[in-house]
């Protein structure tokens, strides 16, 4: 357990750092944060006893580190410094068992079983085993700093600071020795103490995080209280966005780039959509902020290629994203920048509607196939058949997330309007459908020019939205009924 | 520093064995071979050659014990500041200190001061090399904050010419009295004796002890002072041993040998490469092959040209100057392919 009570110091009459305060529990990591010059290593350094302070106190264990010898204070605090450079070689082995000195008292101290095995198991928890008789000297970063994470693991401390340790590092490594450090926090209850460069990295791993700025405390808590984009674009004085980690509940922040001049002349037209019996393709020269429950590319991203293909209404396959995947590849597309839906639809009946403003329209087409018409209200079990509703919704403009979710409300509920409208019934039910089983949705947008940060119905975007996909839906509907009924009448 | 390899050092009990092989050998050849070949009988049985054994226990047997002693403790001191500055250059000769020491010994003689008795010599020779190490290294530190390997012997070459002056002045004040002086500048262990023995024997039992106590702590310290630091190492207390051990053993090894140059580069150097820069075995092996390499030298040095003797400091120096721009080459090769 570690406690900095009002801490100050530093090199020279200024201080570096000025009162300071936090607690550690045992078995808990805290990162320390803070842009370049603002005290976070030379907080480290008073911690780790290399430079007295001006006033406050550290204390270890409920003892104040002044009152420890140089081993003493050795056996409770271990610290892992950045990448060292090379000097006169040892060999792994003789690295990690230097961790062992302050366990070694007594003018004639020698090698106890009880270093060997700390050695040994320091060894083995880092994986270095192998390098026992290779000079360090030899071995890569990753692997050298695997070694010095040994040799402070030896030491048996119960309190570890840590340096920038990933500096150097490739990510591989990087992930590993916090995965460790992690370990060691979670199952042997060490304290850890570490500053970080990488933001990411801190609130990925921290329990807690505690943020520098100039030398002061300018935020201390759980990564989410901390890592803010507001806290983090003042101290770092740098343009970022805060968002969520995929997999873990822990936020990270991206860097925004300065903003290029915006090309006013690159919008979506009604020329980059091209139809064919094959497929429907939207081709953007920029990409485009896409979400969509598409067969291959599906969730959010940046795409270029949107491609809507026609598949025989006996299609079949074990797995339809592999088989499309394949299909888009041998026809060229490139795999990293499409997304793609399918339908047993007529392709070539495709309505492209064009809504809102003409210097910044918005496009809304649909294919639709209503063999399978369900009326989601009533969940009744029934075999799948052919048909879908594929809709996309083009915009130029900015959207946000919500505005993007908004926007599939109202098109999915302008959708089941037309279904109505055209009073397109479920087969089982006899009710009036809501859709079909297999229906997919696109939105995506250029993600600049105009901005619109809603999308609910009685919006500008929404109000385009609703009526073009009820229009385009409605048509759709109509045309493929109409060739339906041309096939029956050929058949006949 | 960076291309000095490591070899497991695991079975440590063969390098001691084999080192001390070679200093018997050196001992033995010290002793026998000279302008009288004494038989090896003469060691066991005095009586069968009374000349024999007058020559061997009373000319030959101490100069060569007093190689071994200078030869060691030289080794030993350069080991110890190789170590703690972290610099493969390092040795009581290029550091200037073996100049301090001079300086020491030769103004005791100059202003005749005798207030330790027989110790004067040695206690002053010792200051000398202490006052200069820590010039030097202050120096040094000051130029640039790191301690550069180049910064370290150029300021230690600053301070030997420098020192290199004041001696010549001294020389040159006080006479004829003092021309013995130059020989012994040069270094030399003829005809000194079994005091001489005596003189140097505490000194480097005390350095020596010293650096024996920081074995440990020169293996951290090879990672840095704040890695040393970190793992427990009580610096500045060590800092203080390393160089008084150091000094104390350079000062009494010039005080009755004078200047003999690159012994404490070329050994540790040596024993390194072949097992390893843990400094609880570098230190002993570098005292005993310093040992056997000086009693070598020494024999070169009277037989080579005889029946003239050459002071044994031209035979250091004429393989210790290749050694030490060998290591300075590789180690600026190394450097420049790291920051290519």
């Amino acid at each position: 357990m570690l406690r900095v009570k009002e801490l100050t110091g530093g090199y020279g009459a200024t201080p570096v750092v000025r009162s300071v305060s936090f607690e550690v529990e045992a078995g808990t990591m805290l990162g320390i944060l803070g842009p370049n010059g603002s005290g976070k290593s030379t907080l480290l350094k008073m911690l780790s006893g290399l430079l007295p302070a001006d006033s406050g106190k550290v204390e270890i264990g409920g003892r104040s580190i002044a009152e420890y010898s140089r081993k003493a204070f050795a056996r409770q605090v271990a610290v892992l410094p950045q990448l060292q450079a090379d000097t006169f070689s040892q060999t792994a082995y003789q690295t990690v068992a230097l961790g062992r000195y302050p366990h070694q008292t007594g003018l004639f101290a020698g090698w106890s079983d009880a270093d060997e095995r700390a050695v040994q198991k320091a060894m083995d928890r880092m994986g270095v085993t192998k390098y026992r008789d290779t000079e360090i000297e030899f071995m890569s970063g990753g692997e050298r700093q695997r070694v010095f994470v040994a040799q402070a693991l030896a030491q048996e401390a119960p309190v570890l600071l840590l340096d920038e340790p990933t500096n150097h590092l490739d990510i591989a490594h990087q992930q590993q020795l916090l995965d460790t450090v992690r370990r060691q926090a979670t199952e042997n209850g060490l304290t850890v103490v570490s500053v970080f460069h990488d933001v990411n990295l801190a609130s990925l791993y921290c329990d807690r995080l505690l943020l520098m700025d100039r030398g002061e405390v300018a935020a201390i808590g759980t990564p989410d209280e901390v890592v803010d984009e507001r806290k983090m674009e003042r101290v770092y004085a740098a343009r970022v966005r805060a968002g969520m980690h995929p997999e873990v509940p822990k936020p990270q922040i991206t860097l925004l780039p300065a903003k290029e001049p915006e090309d006013r002349q690159e919008i979506i037209r009604k020329a980059n959509f091209s139809v064919s019996r094959e497929y429907v393709h939207l081709n953007s020269r920029i990409p485009l902020m896409a979400v969509s429950s598409a067969v291959f590319g599906a969730g959010a991203g940046w795409y270029r290629h949107f491609v809507n293909r026609k598949v025989d209404a006996d299609y079949s396959t074990d797995d339809a994203g592999t088989e499309m995947r394949d299909w888009l590849d041998e026809s060229g597309f490139p795999l990293t920048q499409t997304v793609a839906m399918m339908t047993a639809a007529m392709t070539e009946d495709a309505v492209i509607g064009e809504y809102g403003p003409p210097d910044a329209p918005i496009f809304i087409c649909v294919t639709a196939g209503v063999g399978n018409a369900v009326d989601a209200s009533l969940g009744t079990d029934r075999d799948a058949y052919a048909g879908t509703i594929n809709t996309w919704v083009i915009v130029n403009g900015h959207l946000p997330e919500e505005a993007l979710i908004q926007g599939m409300i109202t098109a999915t509920e302008a959708k089941a309007k037309a279904m109505q409208t055209e009073h397109v019934l479920d087969p089982l039910t006899g009710t009036v459908a809501t859709g079909t089983s297999t229906d997919s949705l696109l939105i995506a947008a250029t993600q600049r020019g105009i901005r619109y940060p809603y999308a609910g119905t009685v919006t500008e975007l929404g109000k385009a939205i609703g009526r073009g996909v009820f229009e385009c839906t409605a048509e759709a509907i109509r045309r493929y009924r109409k060739r339906k009924a041309n096939l029956e009448r050929e058949s006949r | 520093m960076k291309k000095i390899r490591q070899r497991k050092t695991k079975q440590p009990a063969a390098a001691y064995m084999v080192s001390a092989a070679m200093l018997l050998l050196a001992l033995w050849l010290g002793v026998s071979v000279g302008s009288v070949k004494i038989p090896f009988q003469v060691l066991v049985n005095p009586e069968a050659d009374e000349v024999a054994a007058n020559i061997l226990w009373n000319i030959r047997m101490p100069r060569v014990v007093l190689a071994g002693l200078v030869g060691g403790s030289l080794a030993l001191a350069g080991a110890a500041f190789q170590g703690l500055l972290k610099n493969p250059l390092a040795d009581p000769y290029t550091l200037g200190v073996s100049s301090g020491a001079s300086v020491g010994a030769v103004a005791t003689l100059f202003f005749g001061i005798g207030l330790f008795g027989a110790y004067t010599l040695s206690i002053f020779s010792m200051a000398g090399a202490m006052a200069v190490l820590l010039l030097v290294i202050g120096f040094a530190r000051a130029v640039d904050r790191s301690l550069k390997m180049e910064t370290i012997i150029l300021t230690g070459v600053i301070f030997g010419s420098f020192l290199g002056s004041v001696l010549s002045l001294m020389i040159a004040l006080t006479g004829e009295e003092l021309r013995q002086i130059i020989s012994w500048l040069l270094g030399s262990v003829s005809m000194r004796g079994w005091k001489y023995v005596w003189m140097i024997l505490p000194f480097l039992l005390i350095g020596g002890l010293l650096l024996w106590l920081c074995r440990r702590e020169l293996n951290a310290m090879l990672f840095g002072e704040e890695r040393a630091h970190h793992l427990g190492v009580d610096v500045r207390k060590r800092k203080w041993m390393i160089l008084g051990g150091g000094s104390i053993l350079t000062g009494s090894a010039v005080a009755v040998s004078g200047t003999i140059g690159f012994v404490g580069l070329v050994v540790p150097h040596m024993t390194r490469i072949l097992w390893g820069s843990d400094h609880r075995h570098l230190l002993p092996l570098s005292f005993i092959n310093g040992a056997s390499l000086l009693v070598l030298c020494d024999l070169v040095a009277r037989t080579i040209i005889s029946p003239t003797e050459l002071p044994v400091g031209v035979i250091t120096s004429f393989i210790g100057a290749p050694v030490f721009a060998f290591i300075f080459y590789r180690q600026r090769r190394k450097g420049a392919a790291r920051h290519a």
